[in-house]
């Protein structure tokens, strides 16, 4: 009786275990980059990548404002002209990290229609896709597959994370196939084309600079984040703690909340309980209507605020008239690959890091970008740049 | 010195540890912030609360069967996503919805539970199943984002309460609704229905060799949990509006709200007041994290390592042969 029991309390204390360890973190990261590693910290701050990607926030990209997606900041041209085919059959293949939350899905959508435009023009014909459904090891071998297929004339990655898929990545280029990285990067080089906007500390820097620029010296600023450890979500905080630091802002917490809106209202409540709250910078807009509500309900005035360009904070956004920043993290850079693989198969000449304008929304330009979306669902992205595509809006609003 | 002995006795049983744990928990937040309990602020955090604990009086009825219920979260999550695409903002459909959210609640439960007894599947393996049918097709439904946004009235439950009364401020729909809800509970476990299910999860086979209907009950168990999950998730959705993230983990927190109430895995220990304990210290234990301003990714760690000390004292409690056994009897409350 006594060896049972003991039993089952160790089988509970084993589901306690399992338990607290599934709880936090499951990764529903908002989208973007994933390097998932454990460094902390400084880890995550580049002195030369924050000055690079701060100063590239003011150079004039190349290009055409009305296409941003096609558009380069400081390109070094490389030449393709190995990789041109006659004919406009070309079999283009694309590996996706995953489809696993609005943002990924939002972009998934347009890249899809993109590829219906162009081979409609008839510049590529088979678009082959596979799904890792975040799963490095998947990955790997959808890559590998593509590659023994031997059918792929352009092969377009959106890798799940930087260091696991830079052998993979290494070997599709090493198959003669033209490779085009997309969204987070890998440890090398030798793709024909590596594709992303200005970056993560491009991002936090505008959210941070923002509310030093509105709010006055001494004010209380809460910092809420999605989870540790993803590089471009680290990015964004570790460039906004460089900008706090040179201002008077008194920053009364960083939180974690997994996105999740509960949690969100959970946290602002409770900081609200404890005290004045001026300003809320988050590094993605996942829940941030929540946060808002969290302060209609204390009673308490509209903070100043940073989202993100996700449609249900826009609106709530113009609905309440507070003081708020969209910082982008451009969706409309989905569209870019499929576009830059017509153009190596055609031998034109492509930027090799071919970096993209990332302008935050304003509230100059917010009740334009929400008439143009007015009929899409809230977790859309107002810079998802396929206005102008023949599925619009419909292939966006039926998901 | 026999009252003594008696007040010892009724601190180290399984079920008590949860409400000194409470109190405890409590005093550090108090310590911490004395204005945490003042009217309002208690308020919020009750209402913020309500879901859990009313997931953890669900939970308790499959967890006293001798079964777990894996699939609680997704089905929170599922059911505020059902719930936004239907409504999609118009206040007219509410009340159908609710109705649609109840039926599938039902369903969920239902079919969960008549796997597990008519079909003999573990229940370990048919709610995990259960999480990963109902995450698939919620994304396959939706094409990965969630559409469509709540009505007014659909979130009062979650968001707002009974206005301006003195001392409290808001009496939120929530706390109202946990209350009654968990006065239910704890008077279904004084039915017959009650004995039943604790008698299935303690022995099985002197239960049904007795004439219990051991299958049934526990159907029933499941039954209740999905209804549970379909009230949190009304409330969560209330509470904080649509998220691709709503209800992500919710099953795990549960589980580990009711073991440290003092339940049993395996069921046939434990009563369901303190499962509900158990989440409010759950609950409490978050809102002390942050009042101590923790680091977030230290938390975990913390909160693991209280819910495993506080699970093998209360476990050591009942592995010490105790002079009076009434202690250790489970009585359902």
């Amino acid at each position: 009786m006594r060896t049972t029991r003991i039993a089952a309390a160790a089988a509970a204390s084993l589901g306690i275990l399992l338990a607290t360890a599934c709880t936090t973190d499951t990764p529903t990261d908002e989208a973007d980059d994933a390097t998932t590693e454990t460094e902390s910290g400084d880890e995550w701050f580049v002195q030369a990548d924050y000055d690079e990607q701060l100063a590239q926030r003011d150079i004039e990209p190349e290009g055409d404002p009305a296409a941003p997606w096609l558009q380069a900041i400081e390109p070094e041209w490389v030449d393709t002209a190995a990789f041109a085919q006659e004919g406009g059959d070309a079999t283009v293949c694309f590996s996706n990290a995953s489809v696993s939350n609005p943002w990924r899905v939002t972009g998934w959508i347009t890249m899809q229609q993109q590829v219906e435009v162009l081979q409609a023009e008839g510049k590529i014909g088979e678009f082959r896709h596979s799904d890792a459904g975040d799963d490095d090891d998947q990955q790997i071998s959808d890559i590998q597959a593509f590659v023994d297929s031997g059918d792929c004339d352009a092969l377009i990655i959106s890798p799940s994370t930087t260091a696991t898929l830079t052998p993979a990545v290494e070997t599709a280029c090493e198959s003669g196939v033209p490779v085009i990285v997309f969204d987070r990067g890998v440890n090398t080089d030798c793709a024909v084309t590596f594709i992303h906007p200005i970056g993560g500390y491009a991002f936090g820097a505008d959210a941070a600079e923002f509310l030093v620029d509105n709010l006055e010296p001494g004010d209380k600023v809460l910092a809420l984040r999605i989870l540790p450890g993803v590089d471009v979500l680290e990015n964004r905080w570790a460039a906004a703690t460089e900008v706090f630091a040179g201002s008077e802002l008194e920053i009364l917490g960083d939180e974690f909340t997994g996105g999740d809106a509960a949690e969100i209202k959970n946290i602002v409540t409770q900081y609200l309980q404890r005290g004045d709250v001026d300003g809320i910078w988050m590094d993605a807009g996942d829940g941030a209507v929540a946060a808002i509500e969290a302060f209609e309900d204390a009673g308490k005035p509209y903070p100043v605020m940073t989202g993100e360009d996700e449609l249900s904070f826009m609106r709530k956004w113009q609905e309440t008239g507070m003081t708020a920043l969209a910082p982008v993290y451009s969706n409309f850079q989905w569209r870019t690959p499929v576009i830059a693989a017509t153009m190596i198969l055609a031998g034109e000449q492509v930027p090799a890091e071919w970096v993209l304008p990332q302008e935050p929304i304003t509230e100059a330009d917010r009740d334009q970008y929400l008439e143009v979306n007015a009929d899409m669902p809230s977790l859309h992205y107002a810079k998802f740049g396929g206005e102008d595509l023949p599925g619009f809006p419909d292939a966006w609003q039926d998901r | 010195m026999t009252r003594a002995r008696e007040l010892l006795a009724r601190a180290t049983n399984p079920t008590a540890t949860v409400f000194i744990l409470l109190v405890l928990v409590f005093a550090a937040v108090f310590a911490m912030n004395p204005g945490f309990f003042a009217g309002p602020s208690l308020m919020a955090f009750l209402k913020q609360a309500a879901p859990l604990v009313i997931l953890a009086a669900g939970q308790y009825f499959v967890i006293v069967s001798g079964n777990f219920d894996l699939s609680v979260g997704a089905l929170v999550g599922a059911q505020v996503v059902i719930a936004a695409r239907l409504i999609d903002g118009e206040e007219s459909r509410t009340f159908p919805v609710l109705v649609v959210m109840a039926l599938f609640g039902i369903a969920v439960g239902l079919v969960n539970g008549l796997i597990t007894t008519a079909l003999k599947v573990q229940s370990f393996i048919t709610t995990l199943g259960m999480l990963l049918v109902l995450y698939g097709a919620i994304r396959l439904w939706t094409g990965g984002a969630p559409t469509g946004s709540l009505s007014e009235s659909f979130r009062v439950f979650g968001r707002m309460g009974i206005e301006d009364v003195p001392v409290l401020g808001q009496i939120p729909w929530a706390l109202v609704i946990m209350i009654a809800l968990g006065a239910g509970a704890v008077l279904l476990m004084r039915t017959r229905f009650g004995r039943v299910l604790m008698a299935a999860g303690d022995n099985e086979r002197a239960a049904a060799l007795s004439g219990a209907r051991v299958d049934t009950v526990r159907t029933l168990a499941f039954v209740l949990s999905g209804l549970s999950a379909t009230v949190a998730g009304v409330l969560i959705g209330g509470f904080a509006g649509v998220s691709a993230q709503v209800g992500d983990g919710l099953e795990f927190t549960v589980i580990t709200a009711v073991v440290l109430g003092g339940v049993v895995l395996g069921g046939g220990r434990g009563s369901v007041l303190a499962a509900m304990a158990g989440a409010l210290v759950i609950e409490g234990l978050f809102t002390l994290f942050n009042q101590m301003a923790l680091p977030a990714t230290l938390r975990p760690a913390v909160q693991g390592a209280i819910i495993i000390a506080a699970v093998a004292y209360a476990a050591r409690a009942r592995a010490r042969p105790v002079p009076t056994a009434t202690t250790a009897s489970p009585t359902p409350s």
